[in-house]
């Protein structure tokens, strides 16, 4: 049997991903299951990721596992000059699984055809961060019931954040959805997307703010806008506040709205959407633990 | 009489047996030569370049003696000669003429365009799916970026 690494969100089918939802409402219900006992995890932060790691450390160790690892490069063999080859040959000697997280764009499927134990990528680059598409799709379906038929308003950095990129990849698979892309002119979803959406028939819009159609929105996808995408310093002081969500702006949508957000978070959600009932981020981090003990479970076959 | 005409219009000498390479891109001459070690070789080779042809403005002919090619290994300069026509010769004779495909995948020969790439920090033999072959557009199986032909940087 091949060996079941998760380096891409497309390495899943639609079966895997309701697969891995059923076991992660599963793991919620009950956290500590022991099916990682007597198994070492590799945990290996080429670069530092504090959220991501720390949600991987606390899945395996919910699972009775045993970690071995580094948090950035700096304190690996990485600094005297070892190449990734190498060390991930070695350590797929010692560990059962590998949690790799890696600052090159296509490190996570090199390192899952060098490796000889199932690769986990928890970030290469700007290229993919399939664990976060699936804890975002968990999100979705605890608060929506449902992966059909949603109205998905994706917020912010379109062109370079992954996470909606993978997003829209994977609710791409389900029966007719919408989207809504809301970014400034230098941050648009890029073309290669708006083809397969094209080709699919799924029907998307684009706008350059978001105030007065909110109200249709199931969720909104809101990502940060960040100053050093932009080429024109002045571009960026026009829109800087064009994609900042307030409480104000929640009156009247739908009730089973719910924001979202990769996090961390700076200023595009106003800190008084925390407390509103459709804020959902913070949750959204917890259910990163369900998704991941689900997908450590799927990649080891323990379930 | 005109035997001798044509004898006298050919600017690289004629081989007995071997692979004549014809229509290779002037500018992609030594990449051909490389991509398919005729640096290597031992067998005699000759080559021509800034020649005219109808064709292409300059173009560049070479000509393997006692060397065959495999059609794998042929494809492989389709990427920077999609024209190259290929003469197969036994006893002065063409016997068979091939042309080059563009194959569906590409396994070495080409730098990914992503300097993020890790193929581009670690000596990792790269390789692309062929989404386009008109013009060539290949996608990068490890950072999954996409390399348009005008990008295309032979390793």
């Amino acid at each position: 049997m091949s060996k079941k690494d998760l380096i891409s969100i497309m390495d899943y089918s639609k079966e895997d991903y309701l697969r891995i939802m059923d076991m992660a409402a599963d793991f919620e219900e009950n956290p500590n299951q022991t099916l990682l006992e007597g198994k070492v995890v590799a945990s290996l932060f080429f670069e530092p990721s504090t959220r991501t790691r720390l949600s991987f450390e606390t899945a395996i160790n919910r699972m009775g596992g045993r970690i071995v690892g580094f948090s950035d490069s700096g304190s690996s063999s990485v600094s005297k000059g070892e190449t990734l080859h190498d060390t991930i040959r070695m350590v797929s000697q010692y560990a059962d699984l590998i949690v790799m997280r890696h600052p090159l764009e296509g490190s996570a499927r090199y390192a899952a055809e060098v490796s000889s134990v199932p690769v986990i990528n928890a970030g290469d680059g700007a290229n993919q961060h399939p664990t976060q598409t699936l804890l975002d799709m968990y999100s979705i379906l605890k608060t929506q019931k449902t992966f059909d038929n949603l109205n998905i308003f994706m917020v912010g950095d379109l062109r370079y954040g992954r996470t909606v990129h993978s997003l829209l990849m994977a609710l791409s698979q389900f029966e007719n959805p919408i989207f809504n892309f809301i970014a400034p002119e230098e941050l648009q979803m890029p073309e290669e997307y708006k083809i397969y959406l094209r080709e699919k028939g799924i029907r998307f819009f684009e706008h350059l703010e978001f105030t007065n159609i909110i109200s249709e929105a199931d969720i909104v996808y809101m990502t940060r806008v960040q100053k050093e995408r932009f080429s024109d310093p002045m571009e960026y002081e026009k829109v800087k506040n064009v994609y900042i969500l307030r409480n104000s702006m929640l009156k009247n949508t739908k009730p089973n709205m719910r924001i979202l957000h990769p996090l961390p978070r700076v200023n595009e959600i106003a800190t008084d959407v925390d407390q509103n009932e459709k804020a959902y981020y913070f949750q959204q981090a917890r259910n990163g633990v369900f998704a991941r003990e689900a997908i450590i479970s799927h990649a080891l076959n323990l379930k | 009489m005109k035997e001798h005409k044509k004898k006298l219009k050919l600017k690289v000498s004629a081989i007995s047996e071997g692979t004549v390479i014809d229509h290779i891109p002037s500018e992609s001459l030594f990449d051909v030569i490389s991509i398919l070690e005729l640096d290597k070789t031992t067998n005699m080779i000759t080559f021509g370049t800034n020649l005219d042809s109808g064709k292409l403005t300059n173009k560049a002919i070479i000509k393997v003696s006692n060397q065959f090619f495999e059609n794998d290994d042929i494809n492989r300069i389709a990427l920077i000669a999609p024209h190259a026509k290929l003469n197969i010769i036994r006893d002065y004779e063409v016997v068979e003429k091939k042309v080059v495909e563009v194959p569906d995948r590409v396994v070495g020969i080409v730098k990914c365009f992503n300097p993020k790439c890790i193929t581009n920090a670690e000596p990792i033999t790269t390789s692309f799916s062929v989404i386009s072959k008109e013009p060539i557009t290949l996608k990068c199986r490890y950072c999954e970026k996409i390399t348009h032909e005008n990008q295309m940087v032979i390793r």
